[in-house]
């Protein structure tokens, strides 16, 4: 029982790990927006506010499938259901 | 990193924890912050509270018109509460309080609010049959689509707001377990360490992350009630 209890909050330990790996996406994603947004500033500065607005959301929407893997990487830490499994 | 603690309980198993508490200590605060700011207003201001007073509301209104219209003044008032309501609920984090937005039931409650004015909007600008008919637009087969797409929106909306915030706590209590731990391991006698770097940390995760947030939210709460309204 106890060597099970251990296996399980080591593997969630390792999965939580593996869950982060889903932020790659958002960063090359924001990235790939805050780099599009600074070439429209860039060639038309006077729409600088409305490129911003559109950035920040854009950036809010791809953040999201970060967001998912975190919120499971924190179940897996904090709340691990699969310890009343056993 | 802990959830939040139950501080006391009511009967028929309502639980009073330390987000409700400090969310009550926050409506508090910004009620009796209006109430002085708006008291004995007069035509012309001349006192610099009035002037404030004014400042905030002409604020939220100009953000308001920009991003939904004219036609939509009627939502500024959401918008302003929910905006002051998640930047002082993330900015207690700073006075060392668990900040409330860093609790999925907060973020979850506006998102599912704003979820249900969206669907509101919609059955006002097309009517009940017209509201239905939309779920099978483009074509019938595309209907549960649809339907998991509107759930989706506040679900989306609740974590984001909560998982940044959230994120930013995680990693500070970590580093400043690291650091204590470090402090220890080179024989210091206070965790001399701790100082100076989980300050900027701070500046990140609690002030701009925290302005970032509210700031997305609205936005979002915006765009989704004006285009509903398509």
């Amino acid at each position: 029982m106890e060597l099970a209890r251990a296996i399980i909050l080591g593997a969630s330990a390792i999965g939580a790990g593996l869950a982060m790996i889903a932020g790659i996406g958002p960063g090359i994603g924001q990235g790939y927006a805050a780099g599009k947004a600074s070439e429209a500033v860039g060639r038309q500065p006077e729409a600088s506010g409305d490129i911003m607005r559109t950035m920040l959301i854009g950036c809010a929407v791809a953040e999201s499938t970060g967001i998912y893997g975190f919120v499971v990487a924190i179940i897996l830490l904090f709340i691990n259901p699969l310890i009343g499994m056993l | 990193m802990n959830g939040p603690k139950l501080i006391f309980q009511l009967p028929f198993g309502i639980n009073i924890t330390e987000t409700v508490f400090l969310s009550w200590c926050i409506i508090v605060a910004v009620a009796l912050l209006l109430l002085y700011l708006t008291h004995d207003m007069e035509k012309v201001p001349t006192k610099k509270r009035q002037v404030i007073a004014e400042w905030i509301v002409e604020t939220m209104n100009n953000l308001v018109k920009e991003n939904m219209g004219e036609k939509f003044m009627g939502f500024a008032p959401y918008i302003a509460g929910l905006f002051t309501y998640s930047i002082l609920g993330s900015l207690i984090g700073l006075i060392g309080l668990r900040p409330v937005t860093a609790d999925i039931n907060t973020t979850a409650t506006w998102a599912v609010t704003t979820a249900l004015m969206v669907q509101i909007v919609k059955v006002r600008t097309s009517g009940f049959g017209g509201y239905l008919k939309g779920f099978a637009e483009p074509v019938a087969a595309i209907t549960p689509l649809n339907i998991i797409s509107e759930f989706s929106t506040p679900v989306s909306m609740a974590f984001r707001h909560f998982g940044n915030i959230a994120a930013g706590m995680v990693i500070s209590s970590l580093i400043y377990m690291g650091l204590a731990s470090l402090s220890a391991a080179i024989h210091l006698p206070i965790p001399l360490l701790q100082v100076g770097l989980p300050a900027i940390l701070s500046l990140y995760f609690d002030i701009f992350s925290g302005f970032m947030q509210a700031y997305i939210f609205c936005m979002l709460t915006m765009v989704f009630i004006s285009s509903a309204a398509e």
